[in-house]
Protein backbone atom coordinates (compact mmCIF):
# COMPACT_ATOMS: atom_id res chain seq x y z
CA UNK A 1 0.00 0.00 0.00
CA UNK A 2 1.33 3.43 -0.99
CA UNK A 3 0.24 6.59 0.77
CA UNK A 4 1.24 10.07 -0.36
CA UNK A 5 1.58 12.58 2.49
CA UNK A 6 1.38 16.38 2.27
CA UNK A 7 1.84 18.98 4.98
CA UNK A 8 1.85 22.74 4.37
CA UNK A 9 0.08 23.73 7.57
CA UNK A 10 2.87 25.85 9.00
CA UNK A 11 6.25 27.22 8.05
CA UNK A 12 7.30 23.74 6.97
CA UNK A 13 6.45 22.39 3.53
CA UNK A 14 6.75 18.62 3.38
CA UNK A 15 5.89 15.79 1.00
CA UNK A 16 6.44 12.06 1.49
CA UNK A 17 5.55 8.65 0.13
CA UNK A 18 5.14 5.74 2.54
CA UNK A 19 4.80 2.17 1.30
CA UNK A 20 3.57 -0.11 4.11
CA UNK A 21 6.30 0.22 6.75
CA UNK A 22 8.84 1.94 4.52
CA UNK A 23 9.36 5.64 3.99
CA UNK A 24 10.23 5.69 0.27
CA UNK A 25 10.93 9.37 0.21
CA UNK A 26 10.44 12.53 2.19
CA UNK A 27 11.23 16.11 1.27
CA UNK A 28 10.92 18.70 4.03
CA UNK A 29 11.76 22.39 3.80
CA UNK A 30 11.59 24.74 6.76
CA UNK A 31 12.39 28.02 5.08
CA UNK A 32 10.08 30.92 4.13
CA UNK A 33 6.40 30.36 3.60
CA UNK A 34 6.21 30.01 -0.16
CA UNK A 35 4.30 26.75 -0.22
CA UNK A 36 2.35 27.69 -3.32
CA UNK A 37 5.63 27.80 -5.25
CA UNK A 38 7.39 24.92 -3.53
CA UNK A 39 4.94 22.14 -2.64
CA UNK A 40 4.24 20.77 -6.12
CA UNK A 41 7.85 21.09 -7.38
CA UNK A 42 8.89 19.17 -4.23
CA UNK A 43 6.37 16.45 -4.99
CA UNK A 44 7.59 16.32 -8.58
CA UNK A 45 11.14 15.92 -7.31
CA UNK A 46 10.41 12.91 -5.09
CA UNK A 47 8.14 11.33 -7.69
CA UNK A 48 11.06 11.37 -10.14
CA UNK A 49 13.60 10.25 -7.53
CA UNK A 50 11.63 7.14 -6.60
CA UNK A 51 10.25 6.64 -10.15
CA UNK A 52 6.73 6.70 -8.79
CA UNK A 53 3.69 6.30 -11.00
CA UNK A 54 1.16 8.45 -9.13
CA UNK A 55 -1.60 6.08 -10.24
CA UNK A 56 -0.07 3.46 -7.93
CA UNK A 57 -0.80 5.59 -4.90
CA UNK A 58 -3.72 4.23 -2.84
CA UNK A 59 -4.66 7.45 -1.09
CA UNK A 60 -3.49 10.98 -0.40
CA UNK A 61 -3.01 11.94 3.25
CA UNK A 62 -3.02 15.63 4.00
CA UNK A 63 -2.40 17.61 7.18
CA UNK A 64 -5.96 18.85 7.41
CA UNK A 65 -5.65 21.50 10.05
CA UNK A 66 -5.26 23.39 12.19
CA UNK A 67 -2.56 25.70 10.87
CA UNK A 68 -2.07 28.75 8.71
CA UNK A 69 -5.40 29.17 6.87
CA UNK A 70 -3.74 29.82 3.54
CA UNK A 71 -1.14 27.09 4.06
CA UNK A 72 -3.85 24.57 4.85
CA UNK A 73 -5.74 25.46 1.70
CA UNK A 74 -2.66 25.10 -0.49
CA UNK A 75 -2.21 21.57 0.88
CA UNK A 76 -5.91 20.76 0.68
CA UNK A 77 -6.38 22.11 -2.85
CA UNK A 78 -3.30 20.18 -3.97
CA UNK A 79 -4.65 16.99 -2.36
CA UNK A 80 -8.13 17.58 -3.78
CA UNK A 81 -6.76 18.18 -7.26
CA UNK A 82 -4.62 15.03 -7.09
CA UNK A 83 -7.53 13.05 -5.67
CA UNK A 84 -9.85 14.21 -8.42
CA UNK A 85 -7.36 13.62 -11.22
CA UNK A 86 -6.12 10.24 -9.96
CA UNK A 87 -9.53 9.13 -8.66
CA UNK A 88 -8.05 8.37 -5.23
CA UNK A 89 -9.50 8.99 -1.78
CA UNK A 90 -8.13 11.53 0.68
CA UNK A 91 -7.15 10.94 4.30
CA UNK A 92 -7.63 13.99 6.50
CA UNK A 93 -4.96 13.76 9.21
CA UNK A 94 -5.32 16.27 12.06
CA UNK A 95 -2.16 18.41 12.00
CA UNK A 96 -1.51 18.19 15.73
CA UNK A 97 -2.01 14.41 15.74
CA UNK A 98 0.56 14.02 12.96
CA UNK A 99 3.01 16.22 14.86
CA UNK A 100 2.64 14.00 17.94
CA UNK A 101 3.06 10.86 15.84
CA UNK A 102 6.65 11.96 15.12
CA UNK A 103 7.50 10.81 18.67
CA UNK A 104 6.51 7.17 18.33
CA UNK A 105 6.62 5.05 21.51
CA UNK A 106 7.53 7.93 23.80
CA UNK A 107 6.87 6.79 27.36
CA UNK A 108 5.51 10.11 28.67
CA UNK A 109 2.76 12.17 27.16
CA UNK A 110 3.29 14.20 24.01
CA UNK A 111 2.19 17.81 23.71
CA UNK A 112 2.61 19.52 20.33
CA UNK A 113 2.41 23.31 20.42
CA UNK A 114 1.72 25.24 17.24
CA UNK A 115 1.84 29.02 17.54
CA UNK A 116 -1.71 30.11 16.70
CA UNK A 117 -1.11 33.83 17.33
CA UNK A 118 -3.59 35.88 19.35
CA UNK A 119 -2.00 34.32 22.45
CA UNK A 120 -3.17 30.83 21.62
CA UNK A 121 -1.67 27.52 20.60
CA UNK A 122 -3.06 24.73 18.50
CA UNK A 123 -2.37 21.82 20.77
CA UNK A 124 -3.46 18.46 22.11
CA UNK A 125 -2.18 15.70 24.42
CA UNK A 126 -1.22 12.22 23.21
CA UNK A 127 0.40 9.00 24.39
CA UNK A 128 1.46 5.61 23.14
CA UNK A 129 -0.09 2.80 25.18
CA UNK A 130 0.61 -0.83 24.27
CA UNK A 131 2.13 0.41 21.03
CA UNK A 132 -1.08 2.19 20.10
CA UNK A 133 -1.38 5.91 19.43
CA UNK A 134 -3.94 7.41 21.82
CA UNK A 135 -5.48 10.86 21.93
CA UNK A 136 -5.78 12.02 25.55
CA UNK A 137 -6.95 15.53 24.71
CA UNK A 138 -8.03 16.25 21.11
CA UNK A 139 -6.50 19.13 19.15
CA UNK A 140 -7.93 22.56 19.93
CA UNK A 141 -7.03 26.24 19.99
CA UNK A 142 -6.46 27.36 23.60
CA UNK A 143 -4.12 29.58 25.58
CA UNK A 144 -0.68 28.33 26.63
CA UNK A 145 -1.80 28.68 30.27
CA UNK A 146 -4.74 26.33 29.72
CA UNK A 147 -2.67 23.59 28.10
CA UNK A 148 0.05 23.79 30.77
CA UNK A 149 -2.70 23.52 33.40
CA UNK A 150 -3.97 20.36 31.71
CA UNK A 151 -0.43 18.94 31.58
CA UNK A 152 0.07 19.69 35.28
CA UNK A 153 -3.22 17.96 36.11
CA UNK A 154 -2.25 14.82 34.21
CA UNK A 155 0.97 14.89 36.21
CA UNK A 156 3.04 12.73 33.88
CA UNK A 157 6.36 13.37 32.19
CA UNK A 158 5.82 15.35 28.96
CA UNK A 159 7.62 16.09 25.71
CA UNK A 160 6.85 19.35 23.94
CA UNK A 161 7.40 19.95 20.24
CA UNK A 162 6.29 22.28 17.47
CA UNK A 163 6.88 25.87 16.40
CA UNK A 164 5.12 27.07 19.56
CA UNK A 165 8.00 25.82 21.72
CA UNK A 166 10.44 28.69 21.01
CA UNK A 167 7.57 31.17 21.35
CA UNK A 168 6.36 29.91 24.75
CA UNK A 169 9.46 28.30 26.22
CA UNK A 170 9.79 30.86 29.04
CA UNK A 171 6.16 30.36 29.96
CA UNK A 172 6.61 26.58 30.00
CA UNK A 173 9.71 26.81 32.17
CA UNK A 174 7.88 29.07 34.61
CA UNK A 175 4.56 27.22 34.87
CA UNK A 176 5.08 23.55 33.95
CA UNK A 177 5.32 21.58 37.19
CA UNK A 178 6.00 18.12 35.73
CA UNK A 179 9.21 16.76 34.30
CA UNK A 180 9.40 17.98 30.70
CA UNK A 181 11.63 17.76 27.65
CA UNK A 182 11.76 19.22 24.18
CA UNK A 183 11.93 17.07 21.05
CA UNK A 184 15.12 17.41 18.96
CA UNK A 185 15.39 19.09 15.57
CA UNK A 186 14.72 16.09 13.33
CA UNK A 187 11.29 15.34 14.85
CA UNK A 188 10.03 18.61 16.30
CA UNK A 189 8.20 20.09 13.29
CA UNK A 190 5.59 18.94 10.79
CA UNK A 191 6.80 16.07 8.62
CA UNK A 192 4.83 14.55 5.77
CA UNK A 193 6.35 11.16 6.66
CA UNK A 194 4.36 11.24 9.91
CA UNK A 195 1.24 12.37 8.03
CA UNK A 196 1.59 9.49 5.59
CA UNK A 197 2.40 6.92 8.31
CA UNK A 198 -0.56 7.96 10.46
CA UNK A 199 -2.61 8.20 7.27
CA UNK A 200 -1.76 4.54 6.60
CA UNK A 201 -3.38 3.59 9.92
CA UNK A 202 -6.45 5.68 9.15
CA UNK A 203 -6.69 4.14 5.69
CA UNK A 204 -6.72 0.65 7.21
CA UNK A 205 -9.50 1.77 9.56
CA UNK A 206 -11.48 3.03 6.59
CA UNK A 207 -11.12 6.67 7.62
CA UNK A 208 -11.02 8.07 4.10
CA UNK A 209 -13.08 10.66 2.28
CA UNK A 210 -13.87 11.60 -1.27
CA UNK A 211 -11.67 14.44 -2.52
CA UNK A 212 -14.86 16.34 -3.30
CA UNK A 213 -15.93 16.41 0.35
CA UNK A 214 -12.60 17.35 1.88
CA UNK A 215 -12.02 20.73 3.46
CA UNK A 216 -9.57 21.83 6.16
CA UNK A 217 -10.45 21.90 9.85
CA UNK A 218 -9.45 25.45 10.81
CA UNK A 219 -10.50 25.19 14.49
CA UNK A 220 -11.29 28.88 14.21
CA UNK A 221 -13.83 31.11 12.56
CA UNK A 222 -12.69 33.88 10.26
CA UNK A 223 -12.28 37.27 11.88
CA UNK A 224 -15.35 38.64 10.08
CA UNK A 225 -17.55 35.78 11.32
CA UNK A 226 -16.22 36.13 14.85
CA UNK A 227 -16.97 39.85 14.89
CA UNK A 228 -20.42 39.35 13.40
CA UNK A 229 -21.33 36.75 16.02
CA UNK A 230 -20.07 39.05 18.79
CA UNK A 231 -22.20 41.89 17.40
CA UNK A 232 -25.26 39.67 17.18
CA UNK A 233 -24.73 38.38 20.68
CA UNK A 234 -24.40 41.92 21.97
CA UNK A 235 -27.56 43.03 20.13
CA UNK A 236 -29.38 40.04 21.53
CA UNK A 237 -28.33 40.88 25.09
CA UNK A 238 -29.27 44.53 24.67
CA UNK A 239 -32.76 43.52 23.54
CA UNK A 240 -33.19 41.51 26.70
CA UNK B 1 -3.83 33.06 -37.16
CA UNK B 2 -7.14 32.18 -38.80
CA UNK B 3 -5.53 29.71 -41.18
CA UNK B 4 -3.69 28.05 -38.36
CA UNK B 5 -6.88 27.71 -36.35
CA UNK B 6 -8.77 26.15 -39.24
CA UNK B 7 -6.05 23.59 -39.82
CA UNK B 8 -5.96 22.78 -36.13
CA UNK B 9 -9.69 22.21 -36.11
CA UNK B 10 -9.34 19.75 -38.95
CA UNK B 11 -6.66 17.85 -37.06
CA UNK B 12 -8.26 17.65 -33.66
CA UNK B 13 -10.33 19.65 -31.26
CA UNK B 14 -8.51 21.47 -28.50
CA UNK B 15 -10.26 21.08 -25.16
CA UNK B 16 -9.35 23.24 -22.19
CA UNK B 17 -10.55 22.94 -18.62
CA UNK B 18 -10.56 26.37 -17.00
CA UNK B 19 -10.74 27.26 -13.32
CA UNK B 20 -11.54 30.68 -11.81
CA UNK B 21 -11.52 31.57 -8.10
CA UNK B 22 -10.20 35.13 -7.94
CA UNK B 23 -13.02 36.64 -5.90
CA UNK B 24 -16.38 35.30 -4.76
CA UNK B 25 -17.35 32.89 -7.54
CA UNK B 26 -15.99 29.36 -7.74
CA UNK B 27 -16.13 28.52 -11.43
CA UNK B 28 -15.06 25.87 -13.93
CA UNK B 29 -15.66 25.46 -17.63
CA UNK B 30 -14.69 23.34 -20.60
CA UNK B 31 -14.02 25.28 -23.81
CA UNK B 32 -13.51 23.72 -27.25
CA UNK B 33 -11.21 25.40 -29.75
CA UNK B 34 -11.23 28.68 -27.90
CA UNK B 35 -14.74 29.79 -28.71
CA UNK B 36 -17.19 27.00 -27.99
CA UNK B 37 -18.27 26.83 -24.37
CA UNK B 38 -19.21 23.24 -23.58
CA UNK B 39 -19.94 23.95 -19.93
CA UNK B 40 -19.92 26.95 -17.64
CA UNK B 41 -20.46 26.19 -13.95
CA UNK B 42 -20.48 29.06 -11.44
CA UNK B 43 -20.99 28.61 -7.71
CA UNK B 44 -21.73 32.08 -6.42
CA UNK B 45 -21.12 33.11 -2.83
CA UNK B 46 -23.04 36.38 -3.02
CA UNK B 47 -25.64 35.34 -0.44
CA UNK B 48 -22.87 34.51 2.02
CA UNK B 49 -21.13 37.87 1.66
CA UNK B 50 -24.33 39.93 1.82
CA UNK B 51 -24.19 39.46 5.60
CA UNK B 52 -21.02 41.53 5.63
CA UNK B 53 -21.88 44.12 2.98
CA UNK B 54 -19.05 42.98 0.74
CA UNK B 55 -16.68 40.14 -0.04
CA UNK B 56 -14.80 38.81 3.00
CA UNK B 57 -11.55 37.28 1.67
CA UNK B 58 -11.19 34.52 4.30
CA UNK B 59 -14.82 33.43 3.93
CA UNK B 60 -14.46 33.45 0.15
CA UNK B 61 -11.34 31.28 0.33
CA UNK B 62 -13.02 28.77 2.64
CA UNK B 63 -15.99 28.50 0.31
CA UNK B 64 -13.72 27.99 -2.70
CA UNK B 65 -11.96 24.99 -1.15
CA UNK B 66 -15.31 23.52 -0.14
CA UNK B 67 -16.86 23.79 -3.61
CA UNK B 68 -14.02 23.52 -6.07
CA UNK B 69 -14.04 19.80 -6.86
CA UNK B 70 -17.80 19.70 -7.16
CA UNK B 71 -17.73 22.63 -9.60
CA UNK B 72 -14.97 21.05 -11.71
CA UNK B 73 -16.72 17.65 -11.77
CA UNK B 74 -19.94 19.36 -12.84
CA UNK B 75 -18.16 21.26 -15.61
CA UNK B 76 -16.66 18.01 -16.95
CA UNK B 77 -20.01 16.20 -16.70
CA UNK B 78 -21.95 19.02 -18.40
CA UNK B 79 -19.40 19.04 -21.23
CA UNK B 80 -19.58 15.22 -21.43
CA UNK B 81 -15.80 14.93 -21.30
CA UNK B 82 -13.30 13.40 -18.90
CA UNK B 83 -9.92 14.70 -17.80
CA UNK B 84 -8.38 12.27 -20.32
CA UNK B 85 -9.96 14.21 -23.21
CA UNK B 86 -8.31 17.50 -22.23
CA UNK B 87 -5.40 19.26 -23.93
CA UNK B 88 -4.61 21.78 -21.20
CA UNK B 89 -5.73 23.30 -17.92
CA UNK B 90 -6.17 27.06 -17.67
CA UNK B 91 -6.42 28.94 -14.40
CA UNK B 92 -6.75 32.53 -13.20
CA UNK B 93 -3.58 33.43 -11.28
CA UNK B 94 -4.24 37.15 -10.81
CA UNK B 95 -5.30 39.78 -10.13
CA UNK B 96 -7.66 39.10 -7.25
CA UNK B 97 -7.79 38.06 -3.61
CA UNK B 98 -4.61 36.11 -2.91
CA UNK B 99 -6.18 33.46 -0.66
CA UNK B 100 -9.00 32.91 -3.13
CA UNK B 101 -6.67 32.73 -6.14
CA UNK B 102 -4.41 30.21 -4.38
CA UNK B 103 -7.21 27.64 -4.16
CA UNK B 104 -7.77 27.62 -7.91
CA UNK B 105 -4.05 27.76 -8.68
CA UNK B 106 -3.13 24.84 -6.36
CA UNK B 107 -6.07 22.77 -7.63
CA UNK B 108 -5.29 23.45 -11.30
CA UNK B 109 -1.62 22.66 -10.81
CA UNK B 110 -2.39 19.36 -9.07
CA UNK B 111 -4.83 18.29 -11.80
CA UNK B 112 -2.53 19.20 -14.67
CA UNK B 113 0.43 17.59 -12.88
CA UNK B 114 -1.41 14.33 -12.20
CA UNK B 115 -2.82 14.16 -15.75
CA UNK B 116 0.44 15.37 -17.35
CA UNK B 117 -1.37 18.28 -19.03
CA UNK B 118 0.08 21.68 -19.94
CA UNK B 119 -0.75 24.41 -17.40
CA UNK B 120 -1.71 27.86 -18.65
CA UNK B 121 -2.03 30.73 -16.17
CA UNK B 122 -4.49 33.42 -17.21
CA UNK B 123 -4.90 37.09 -16.28
CA UNK B 124 -8.40 37.59 -14.91
CA UNK B 125 -9.02 40.79 -16.86
CA UNK B 126 -7.73 39.26 -20.09
CA UNK B 127 -10.37 36.65 -19.41
CA UNK B 128 -13.07 39.29 -19.19
CA UNK B 129 -11.95 40.78 -22.52
CA UNK B 130 -11.91 37.29 -24.07
CA UNK B 131 -15.52 36.71 -22.99
CA UNK B 132 -16.43 38.76 -26.06
CA UNK B 133 -15.15 36.02 -28.38
CA UNK B 134 -17.65 33.47 -27.10
CA UNK B 135 -20.77 34.91 -28.69
CA UNK B 136 -19.15 36.90 -31.49
CA UNK B 137 -17.39 34.45 -33.81
CA UNK B 138 -16.55 37.33 -36.16
CA UNK B 139 -14.78 39.42 -33.51
CA UNK B 140 -11.01 39.42 -33.83
CA UNK B 141 -8.35 41.88 -32.70
CA UNK B 142 -7.68 44.70 -33.12
CA UNK B 143 -10.52 46.41 -31.27
CA UNK B 144 -11.09 48.92 -28.50
CA UNK B 145 -12.29 47.49 -25.19
CA UNK B 146 -13.75 49.19 -22.13
CA UNK B 147 -13.17 46.97 -19.10
CA UNK B 148 -15.47 47.86 -16.20
CA UNK B 149 -15.87 45.76 -13.08
CA UNK B 150 -15.88 45.95 -9.30
CA UNK B 151 -12.10 46.04 -9.19
CA UNK B 152 -11.07 47.44 -12.58
CA UNK B 153 -11.72 50.22 -15.03
CA UNK B 154 -9.48 50.18 -18.09
CA UNK B 155 -9.70 51.44 -21.62
CA UNK B 156 -7.46 49.30 -23.83
CA UNK B 157 -6.73 48.48 -27.42
CA UNK B 158 -6.65 44.73 -27.90
CA UNK B 159 -3.91 44.65 -30.53
CA UNK B 160 -3.79 40.89 -30.79
CA UNK B 161 -4.85 37.91 -28.67
CA UNK B 162 -3.29 38.55 -25.28
CA UNK B 163 -1.64 41.79 -26.44
CA UNK B 164 -2.93 45.02 -24.95
CA UNK B 165 -2.19 48.70 -25.24
CA UNK B 166 -3.54 50.43 -22.14
CA UNK B 167 -4.94 53.87 -23.02
CA UNK B 168 -6.57 54.76 -19.73
CA UNK B 169 -7.35 53.51 -16.28
CA UNK B 170 -9.07 54.72 -13.15
CA UNK B 171 -7.04 56.91 -10.84
CA UNK B 172 -9.06 55.92 -7.77
CA UNK B 173 -12.21 53.79 -7.46
CA UNK B 174 -13.22 51.27 -10.08
CA UNK B 175 -16.60 51.98 -11.67
CA UNK B 176 -18.21 48.96 -10.00
CA UNK B 177 -16.71 49.96 -6.67
CA UNK B 178 -18.41 53.37 -6.92
CA UNK B 179 -21.70 51.60 -7.65
CA UNK B 180 -21.25 49.38 -4.58
CA UNK B 181 -20.39 52.30 -2.29
CA UNK B 182 -23.30 54.45 -3.45
CA UNK B 183 -25.66 51.48 -3.18
CA UNK B 184 -24.55 50.93 0.40
CA UNK B 185 -25.05 54.64 1.20
CA UNK B 186 -28.67 54.56 0.00
CA UNK B 187 -29.28 51.27 1.76
CA UNK B 188 -29.52 49.00 -1.27
CA UNK B 189 -26.94 46.51 -0.02
CA UNK B 190 -24.41 44.35 -1.81
CA UNK B 191 -23.79 43.86 -4.72
CA UNK B 192 -24.71 47.42 -5.64
CA UNK B 193 -24.38 47.50 -9.43
CA UNK B 194 -27.46 45.48 -10.43
CA UNK B 195 -29.53 47.12 -7.70
CA UNK B 196 -28.71 50.66 -8.82
CA UNK B 197 -29.33 49.66 -12.42
CA UNK B 198 -32.80 48.35 -11.50
CA UNK B 199 -33.78 51.22 -9.20
CA UNK B 200 -32.63 53.79 -11.78
CA UNK B 201 -35.36 52.73 -14.17
CA UNK B 202 -37.90 54.28 -11.81
CA UNK B 203 -35.96 57.49 -11.32
CA UNK B 204 -35.31 60.76 -13.13
CA UNK B 205 -31.68 60.84 -14.21
CA UNK B 206 -31.75 64.62 -14.61
CA UNK B 207 -33.04 65.24 -11.08
CA UNK B 208 -29.61 65.89 -9.63
CA UNK B 209 -26.48 66.95 -11.48
CA UNK B 210 -23.37 65.16 -10.24
CA UNK B 211 -19.85 66.02 -11.41
CA UNK B 212 -18.15 64.03 -14.13
CA UNK B 213 -14.61 63.03 -13.29
CA UNK B 214 -11.98 64.29 -15.72
CA UNK B 215 -8.22 64.06 -15.37
CA UNK B 216 -6.24 67.00 -16.74
CA UNK B 217 -3.95 65.86 -19.54
CA UNK B 218 -5.13 62.24 -19.44
CA UNK B 219 -8.27 62.19 -21.58
CA UNK B 220 -8.77 58.41 -21.34
CA UNK B 221 -8.28 58.08 -17.59
CA UNK B 222 -11.15 57.84 -15.16
CA UNK B 223 -11.94 59.08 -11.65
CA UNK B 224 -15.02 58.02 -9.77
CA UNK B 225 -14.21 59.10 -6.24
CA UNK B 226 -15.46 62.64 -6.98
CA UNK B 227 -18.93 61.58 -8.05
CA UNK B 228 -19.09 59.08 -5.22
CA UNK B 229 -18.23 61.80 -2.66
CA UNK B 230 -20.73 64.17 -4.28
CA UNK B 231 -23.47 61.55 -3.78
CA UNK B 232 -22.49 60.99 -0.14
CA UNK B 233 -22.34 64.76 0.49
CA UNK B 234 -25.72 65.23 -1.12
CA UNK B 235 -27.18 62.55 1.13
CA UNK B 236 -25.62 64.09 4.26
CA UNK B 237 -26.84 67.55 3.41
CA UNK B 238 -30.36 66.31 2.76
CA UNK B 239 -30.30 64.44 6.04
CA UNK B 240 -29.21 67.55 7.97
CA UNK B 241 -31.91 69.62 6.32
CA UNK B 242 -34.44 66.91 7.08
CA UNK B 243 -35.15 66.55 3.36
CA UNK B 244 -36.22 63.22 1.97
CA UNK B 245 -34.14 62.06 -0.98
CA UNK B 246 -35.89 60.05 -3.68
CA UNK B 247 -33.48 57.08 -3.90
CA UNK B 248 -34.50 56.27 -7.47
CA UNK B 249 -33.69 59.80 -8.68
CA UNK B 250 -30.38 59.72 -6.87
CA UNK B 251 -29.46 56.31 -8.28
CA UNK B 252 -30.45 57.34 -11.81
CA UNK B 253 -28.55 60.63 -11.63
CA UNK B 254 -25.43 58.97 -10.24
CA UNK B 255 -25.57 56.22 -12.84
CA UNK B 256 -26.01 58.73 -15.64
CA UNK B 257 -22.93 60.65 -14.52
CA UNK B 258 -20.78 57.49 -14.47
CA UNK B 259 -22.13 56.10 -17.73
CA UNK B 260 -21.65 59.39 -19.59
CA UNK B 261 -17.97 59.49 -18.65
CA UNK B 262 -17.47 55.86 -19.67
CA UNK B 263 -19.14 56.44 -23.04
CA UNK B 264 -17.45 59.78 -23.74
CA UNK B 265 -13.95 58.46 -23.05
CA UNK B 266 -14.57 55.32 -25.09
CA UNK B 267 -15.84 57.33 -28.06
CA UNK B 268 -12.88 59.70 -27.83
CA UNK B 269 -10.43 56.79 -27.84
CA UNK B 270 -12.22 55.08 -30.74
CA UNK B 271 -11.99 58.28 -32.78
CA UNK B 272 -8.36 59.06 -31.84
CA UNK B 273 -7.17 55.53 -32.58
CA UNK B 274 -9.48 54.96 -35.53
CA UNK B 275 -11.11 51.89 -34.02
CA UNK B 276 -14.28 50.72 -35.74
CA UNK B 277 -14.92 47.88 -33.32
CA UNK B 278 -15.73 48.66 -29.69
CA UNK B 279 -16.20 46.02 -26.99
CA UNK B 280 -17.12 46.06 -23.31
CA UNK B 281 -16.12 43.57 -20.63
CA UNK B 282 -16.47 42.98 -16.89
CA UNK B 283 -19.38 42.90 -14.48
CA UNK B 284 -20.46 46.51 -15.09
CA UNK B 285 -20.77 45.72 -18.82
CA UNK B 286 -24.05 44.07 -17.78
CA UNK B 287 -25.44 47.47 -16.77
CA UNK B 288 -28.43 48.08 -19.04
CA UNK B 289 -28.09 51.83 -19.06
CA UNK B 290 -24.42 51.58 -20.02
CA UNK B 291 -25.25 49.12 -22.80
CA UNK B 292 -27.99 51.34 -24.21
CA UNK B 293 -25.91 54.53 -24.01
CA UNK B 294 -22.84 52.88 -25.56
CA UNK B 295 -24.98 51.34 -28.31
CA UNK B 296 -26.47 54.72 -29.18
CA UNK B 297 -23.06 56.39 -29.26
CA UNK B 298 -21.59 53.61 -31.42
CA UNK B 299 -24.53 53.74 -33.82
CA UNK B 300 -24.15 57.50 -34.18
CA UNK B 301 -20.46 57.12 -34.99
CA UNK B 302 -20.78 54.03 -37.18
CA UNK B 303 -18.89 51.71 -34.82
CA UNK B 304 -19.75 48.08 -34.23
CA UNK B 305 -20.42 47.36 -30.52
CA UNK B 306 -19.77 44.04 -28.83
CA UNK B 307 -20.51 42.88 -25.31
CA UNK B 308 -21.02 39.48 -23.69
CA UNK B 309 -24.29 38.17 -22.24
CA UNK B 310 -24.57 38.87 -18.50
CA UNK B 311 -23.57 35.27 -17.66
CA UNK B 312 -20.22 35.88 -19.40
CA UNK B 313 -19.82 39.40 -17.92
CA UNK B 314 -19.87 38.17 -14.35
CA UNK B 315 -16.82 36.26 -13.10
CA UNK B 316 -16.83 32.91 -14.89
CA UNK B 317 -14.38 30.27 -16.06
CA UNK B 318 -15.51 30.10 -19.70
CA UNK B 319 -13.79 33.42 -20.36
CA UNK B 320 -10.65 32.04 -18.70
CA UNK B 321 -10.84 29.01 -20.99
CA UNK B 322 -11.04 31.27 -24.05
CA UNK B 323 -8.05 33.36 -22.95
CA UNK B 324 -6.15 30.18 -22.02
CA UNK B 325 -6.74 28.76 -25.50
CA UNK B 326 -5.07 31.69 -27.25
CA UNK B 327 -2.21 31.61 -24.74
CA UNK B 328 -1.93 27.86 -25.31
CA UNK B 329 -1.66 28.41 -29.08
CA UNK B 330 1.09 30.96 -28.48
CA UNK B 331 2.99 28.40 -26.44
CA UNK B 332 2.45 29.83 -22.96
CA UNK B 333 3.15 27.13 -20.37
CA UNK B 334 3.46 27.66 -16.64
CA UNK B 335 5.53 25.55 -14.27
CA UNK B 336 4.56 23.70 -11.11
CA UNK B 337 5.82 26.72 -9.19
CA UNK B 338 3.06 28.97 -10.56
CA UNK B 339 1.95 31.30 -7.77
CA UNK B 340 -1.05 33.55 -7.29
CA UNK B 341 -0.20 37.16 -8.16
CA UNK B 342 -2.86 39.36 -6.51
CA UNK B 343 -1.77 42.57 -8.26
CA UNK B 344 -0.88 41.10 -11.65
CA UNK B 345 -0.73 43.88 -14.25
CA UNK B 346 -2.62 43.71 -17.51
CA UNK B 347 -0.44 42.28 -20.27
CA UNK B 348 2.16 41.10 -17.72
CA UNK B 349 3.50 37.54 -18.07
Amino acid sequence: MKILGLDSSGLVASVAVVEDDTLLSEYTVNHKKTHSQTLLPMLDEIVRMIELDLNEVDAIAVAAGPGSFTGLRIGSATAKGLGLALDKPLIAVPTVDALAYNLYETHGVICPLMDARRNQVYTGIYEFADGKFQVISAQEAISIEEIIEKINQIGREVIFLGDGVPVFREKIEADCKVSHHYAPAHVNRQRAGAVAALGTLYYKEGKVQNARDHQPEYLRLSQAERERLQREKKNCEEKK
Amino acid sequence: MEKEMVSRECEKDTLILAIESSCDETAASVVRNGRQVLSNVISSQIELHKLYGGVVPEIASRKHIEKINQVIEQALADAKVTLDDLDAVGVTYGPGLVGALLVGVAEAKAISYAKKLPLVGVHHIEGHVSANYIEHPDLEPPFLCLIVSGGHTHLVIVEDYGKFKILGRTRDDAAGEAFDKVARAIGLGYPGGPKIDKLSREGNSDAIVFPKGKIEGAPYDFSFSGVKSAVLNYLNQAKMQGREVPAADLAASFQKSVVEVLVEHTMLAAKDYNMKKVAMAGGVASNEHLRAAMKQACDENGYQLYYPSPIFCTDNAAMIGVAAYYEYLKGTRHGWDLNAVPNLKLGER
